[in-house]
């Protein structure tokens, strides 16, 4: 892509397509929607952390006045999960219940009223369990099994992965570094709680309407556990208010009111309360981690062993792939000659963890970059030269085999330490103000899908007719990111008219070509080749037509401000929608259709294919804190933020979308944390969720939020649409870790730990003024037993992608030999 | 979405009728001026009153009377209360306790009456119905232990008011009318130490005005603490009116702490002792300790209980400074996030 060509679309900051139906109220999200005949639902949650159901009695329940139907685990015997190796969760529990909150029983009804009158009418016997409530816990008890498969006892995925071999690299390295960071589980807050709407079409069929990031993912497991054909069940995603990774699983819910509508042949509908959004949470990991890490006397990285150990909560949820993100994206930014990986997912009895904005990546790199800021002091380098001076390189392989193609790391850097006045501010501040730095990568779509196929990850269909309309049709889910924009930007570019022009019709299972969801910062990359495409060919139409009729090369025409033209002949011209009047005269009805495959990952062992991305993007970030000695209070007075985003689509939406993520970055690194109670044991089993409100979990609140410089660094990356990479995900990423940084730089204590609060602050503080270690952080790294790992050689010594199989057989062999000499 | 309980709603358009109907409906009934506390609160099933008896409409309740002091209908909203030009320039506490209540919406709709007779608080108490019934339920409603410390044989629920820790320090009195009479009685006078029987209005009684004396020679201030600029309830509430001579010397003064007790509490060893002394940076300290000593903050709020504690000291340093007239202002964005 010519970065010398003059766009129309592209790259002019311009209102989203949806903007002005949001602000004025006219977008119609699930909970919005009304049917005739529309019944309502509510769940019956367990007010257990961990029991068997021994009975459920709903005859009360269903003779309420108004209640037509009530439904129990008996009703779905069939379980489902996003994940094709943790179909662990049923609709309604059958048996076992593993958090407070676990749906057991449904009823349905006329109004929401008279389902939580009849509610309180179902008499279910539990008998208790004992608790898990924490990782300690499950891996100290293994016999009270939370469920009965994984790897072992409440161990649900073990993985590990060497890619070279690393305690040679650290036995060699001047320095080694050894530290262990906590970062506190999160929730998405979405502003629109998730609802649904289901309504039988009469034949056996039916339509689920509801805010779900997936629609292709949730119809499939839809069809699994009513065993129905999918092409039965149509499910249209709403204009989502927020998904963040918190609409990606299919829900309980969502599975309840489809059945209740195929049931009663009346549309059936339900919205969450606000607390049982957190009860569904799939959010942020609560995750253990610690580092060892290898680095030579002038701040190069020699290797690095990085163990991780995650609290999973009741259910499986998308947890084997989060395990594998609390390392495999760990190599995109440093040079790293050689990288061991070891992690755990236990289970425990809370709500299940999930992908949450950055999934699983925002963890690991919070510990690795401020343990990259000790090293810089320890070794008394620039903490910003440190990472400037070994940033991976364009066109480049890691060490665990991932392609990295275009690279603006240290553009980022580079402008970030410009703009924040770094050379001037970091340890020159007064005591109490600092800056700290951080950088991060993300990848711009999972390169494989989350059911094993070959087909591709985006279709989009186009249609245009004569008069001048263009409808685009892709799975692809609005959830408040922008991906209307995106879809409408990219073919009006192409087609050389307005976004105005086209039409979006985008997550409807029925009639829009599949695309995976929006997850994984994958849409504007994956969807946006395959609008390039459709697009491409729709144009090729219309400038074969036009040529003919305007008697010049096709070569010559143009399509430019919604007219068709013949370069250098101002006569020769015709609007857009007479050229698709002779394009439809000359080919019929048109219509085109793209799609989109990712690469194959250079990486052929096994599970190689979580990780490897048609493109990463880069973000670097400063953040300045200004702390109070006497309270440990913490003020953020402002960010600087570079983003590396290839090409922005839409300036305005991509500064959105960063400022979105420093937003939320933000909350946190300072105070969002989805915490238990557990109560005094003797007395009580309980373990809840200890604020499940929007007002007593602390998220910040526009006073709270700083002034945010977001810079924009385009460098086009030729596997993406006019270059452009993703923007949703990464810059949320190096903000926690830059916080903690800027503490250490205003007052010279490290918190090894999110969220940061000032009374962790002020607990290091006194340990400063006590000679002590001014830290507060995770004491110790439990004894956990690792699989063995996957070795596989890097690129750099020889390897081919492929295992080394006996690796370790032959390291052991060859350890005996040494002692038998 | 979470349903309000069945209730029967009336609107009366006088005090004395809205009295009546209060003595009428016994314990059944309950009054309502915003809602912005009671109406979660019933949609949670903390209170599910059979009869709603709106102070919306009853005349009077937004009267602003300026005599040798102030006096302030009880339904004014805080938002009207922070435009009270006599407010903000005279009783500067009440000013910046009433635009620190919650957020711009809920002090659009919440009362001034309603904010002094807020129920009180705690996150094993706040909690809908399936959440406390998983925990057993607690002392305040429907069981019988007090989980915030399981040997405690009263309800530790924390006093969450902003307006009533800086009216106190005002010296505010409170006008209360029954169908039997009414009366009036010091704010602080109001409050039980008890997270369930925290206040001594009876009930049939509507609380219809606050009564301020005069401001003359008094300067006053309210440093909130909380974890964000807006929404949340105080961690810390330190109120302080003080009354000097020409040359410092402090003549009267009233140091008063929300949010660390069921109770808005006056510091009283704290406030007589700043009396005959002038504000110098060790009294200040002193008087932060000594108040200090006072405050009792349990494991049933946001941030940790123990810094808590610690930072008493520092918020009352933070309001003697600003009465001493010391520039705030940057501190105040830190803290508040917002110029007050």
């Amino acid at each position: 892509m010519s970065s010398a060509k003059k766009f129309d679309v592209i790259g002019h900051a311009r209102r989203r397509v949806d903007g002005r139906a949001k602000v004025t109220g006219q977008l119609r999200y699930a909970d919005d929607l009304t049917l005739p005949r529309m019944l309502h639902a509510k769940l019956l949650r367990s007010p257990h952390p961990h029991a068997l159901i021994e009975a459920i009695d709903i005859a009360r329940a269903r003779s309420h006045p108004g209640v037509q139907l009530v439904l129990t685990g008996r009703d779905f015997p069939v379980p489902f999960g996003i994940m094709p190796v943790s179909q662990d969760e049923y609709p309604l529990a059958p048996e076992h219940v593993r958090y407070v909150g676990d749906p057991v029983a449904a009823v349905i009804a006329q109004d929401e009223q008279a389902a939580s009158e009849a509610l309180k009418l179902i008499e279910v016997t539990y008998r208790a369990l004992p608790t898990i409530a924490t990782p300690e816990e499950a891996l100290a008890h293994p016999e009270t099994r939370i469920h009965d498969y994984g790897e072992s006892g409440n161990i649900h995925r073990n993985q590990a992965f060497e890619f070279g071999d690393v305690e040679e690299a650290l036995a060699q390295s001047d320095h080694v570094f050894e530290d262990v960071f906590f970062f506190e589980g999160s929730t998405h807050m979405p502003m629109e709680q998730h609802a649904a709407l289901a309504a039988s079409e009469g034949d056996g069929r039916f339509t689920l309407w509801s805010s779900t990031q997936n629609p292709h993912y949730l119809q499939r497991q839809l069809a699994r556990v009513l065993q129905l054909p999918a092409a039965h069940i149509r499910v249209i995603a709403c204009d989502n208010g927020g998904g963040f990774g918190g609409k990606c699983d299919p829900a309980n819910h969502e599975m309840v009111v489809s059945k209740a509508a195929l049931m009663l042949g009346r549309p059936v509908k339900i919205c969450l309360t606000r607390e049982e959004v957190f009860y569904l949470h799939r959010g942020r990991h609560p995750v253990l981690m610690k580092f060892r890490t290898g680095v030579t006397r002038d701040g190069k990285l020699t290797g690095m062993h990085l163990q991780t150990l995650l609290d999973g909560g009741g259910y499986g949820s998308h947890g084997p792939a989060s395990t594998f993100y609390t390392g495999v994206l760990t190599p995109l930014t440093y040079e790293l000659p050689r990288f061991k990986f070891e992690a755990c997912r236990v289970f425990t009895n809370k709500p299940a963890c999930g992908p949450k904005r950055g999934h699983g990546t925002p963890q690991p790199r919070f510990g690795q970059e401020v343990q990259l800021d000790k090293i810089a002091e320890r070794l008394k380098l620039d903490p910003a030269d440190l990472r400037l001076n070994m940033v991976t390189k364009a066109n480049s392989l890691t060490a665990s085999w991932l392609k990295i193609g275009s690279n603006g790391l240290a553009e980022c850097i580079r402008q970030v330490v410009e703009g924040s006045g770094w050379r001037q501010k970091h340890g020159k501040l007064p005591e109490g103000r600092g800056v700290g730095i951080a950088c991060s990568s993300y990848m711009c779509g999972a390169g494989v899908s989350i059911y094993w196929n070959k087909m591709p990850h985006s279709g989009v269909a186009l249609t245009l007719d004569r008069s001048g309309q263009v409808t685009v049709f892709c799975g692809a889910t609005e959830v408040g990111q922008g991906s209307d924009d995106v879809l409408a930007a990219i073919v009006a570019e192409t087609l050389g008219i307005s976004t105005k022009e086209v039409r979006c019709v985008t997550g409807d299972t029925g009639i829009t070509p599949v695309d995976l969801g929006s997850y994984s910062s994958r849409v504007t990359i994956m969807m946006g080749n395959a609008a390039l495409q459709a697009a491409g060919r729709a144009r090729d139409m219309l400038v074969t037509a036009a040529a003919e009729q305007l008697e010049v090369l096709p070569a010559s025409i143009v399509l430019s401000r919604g007219r068709v033209f013949a370069a250098g002949d101002a006569a020769k011209s015709m609007s857009f929608a007479e050229a698709v009047v002779y394009a439809e005269t000359k080919f019929g009805t048109l219509g085109t259709v793209g799609s989109y495959t990712p690469p194959k990952p250079p990486g052929k062992f096994k599970a190689a294919g979580v990780g490897p991305s048609p493109a990463y993007s880069f973000s670097a970030c400063v953040v300045e804190v200004e702390v109070d000695e006497h309270t440990g209070w913490i003020n953020v007075p402002k960010v600087w933020i570079a983003h590396d985003i290839g090409r922005a689509l839409n300036p305005l939406l991509a500064r959105g979308q960063v400022i979105g993520g420093v937003y939320m970055g933000l909350g946190e690194a300072l105070m969002e944390e989805q915490v238990f109670r557990r109560l005094p044991p003797k007395l009580s089993d309980a373990l809840v969720h200890k604020i499940p409100s929007l007002l007593e979990y602390k998220s910040i609140t526009s006073l709270d939020m700083p002034e945010v410089e977001v810079i924009l660094v385009e460098d086009p990356d030729p596997n993406c649409p006019f270059g452009a990479k993703e923007v949703g995900q990464g810059p949320l990423l190096p903000v926690m870790p830059a916080v903690a940084n800027a503490i250490f730089d205003a007052v010279g204590v490290r918190i090894d730990e999110v969220p940061i609060t000032p009374e962790k602050v002020l607990r290091a503080l006194q340990l400063k003024r006590e000679g002590k270690n001014p830290r507060v952080g995770p004491e110790r790294f439990p004894d956990v037993h690792y699989a063995e790992p996957v070795f596989v050689l890097p690129p750099g010594e020889g390897g081919d992608g492929n295992e080394t199989k006996d690796h370790y057989k032959q390291a052991v062999n060859k350890v005996a030999e040494r002692a038998v000499s | 979405m979470m349903r309000l309980p069945w209730f029967q709603f009336h609107a009366p358009t006088s005090v004395a009728e809205a009295a009546r109907m209060l003595a009428g409906e016994g314990p059944r009934g309950m009054l309502i001026a915003g809602g912005t506390d009671l109406l979660p609160n019933m949609k949670r099933r903390q209170q599910t009153p059979a009869t709603l008896i709106s102070l919306a409409r009853v005349e009077g309740l937004k009267k602003i009377t300026n005599g040798s002091g102030l006096t302030l209908g009880a339904g004014l909203t805080l938002t009207e209360v922070v435009g009270t030009l006599a407010v903000r320039e005279k009783y500067r506490g009440l000013w910046q306790a009433a635009a620190q209540v919650a957020s711009p919406h809920l002090r659009n709709m919440g009362t001034l009456g309603g904010n002094l007779c807020l129920d009180t608080r705690c996150n094993y108490y706040n909690q809908n119905e399936d959440w406390r019934e998983a925990i057993g339920y607690c002392m305040k409603k429907e069981g019988t232990t007090c989980w915030v410390a399981t040997a405690s044989k009263r309800c530790l629920a924390v006093s969450s008011t902003d307006t009533a820790p800086a009216l106190i320090a005002l010296g505010a009195k409170v006008r209360l009318v029954s169908s039997a009479g009414e009366r009036e009685l010091a704010l602080a006078s109001l409050y039980n130490n008890d997270g369930i029987d925290y206040l001594t209005r009876k009930p049939d009684e509507i609380l219809t005005e606050v009564v301020l004396p005069g401001a003359g020679g008094w300067k006053s201030t309210y440093w909130k603490l909380r974890r964000r600029g807006s929404f949340d309830f105080p961690l810390l509430g330190v109120a302080a009116a003080v009354r000097a001579a020409t040359d410092g010397t402090i003549e009267e003064a009233r140091l008063v702490l929300g949010a660390v007790s069921s109770q808005p509490f006056l510091a009283g060893k704290a406030s007589a002792f700043l009396v005959g002394k002038k504000l110098s940076d060790e009294v200040i300290a002193e008087a932060g300790t000594l108040a200090a000593s006072r405050a009792k903050p349990m494991d049933n709020t946001d941030l940790d209980v123990y810094w808590r504690k610690e930072v008493v000291p520092s918020f009352v340093g933070y309001a003697l400074r600003e009465i001493r007239g010391d520039d705030m202002r940057a501190l105040r964005m830190r803290i508040a996030r917002q110029q007050l």
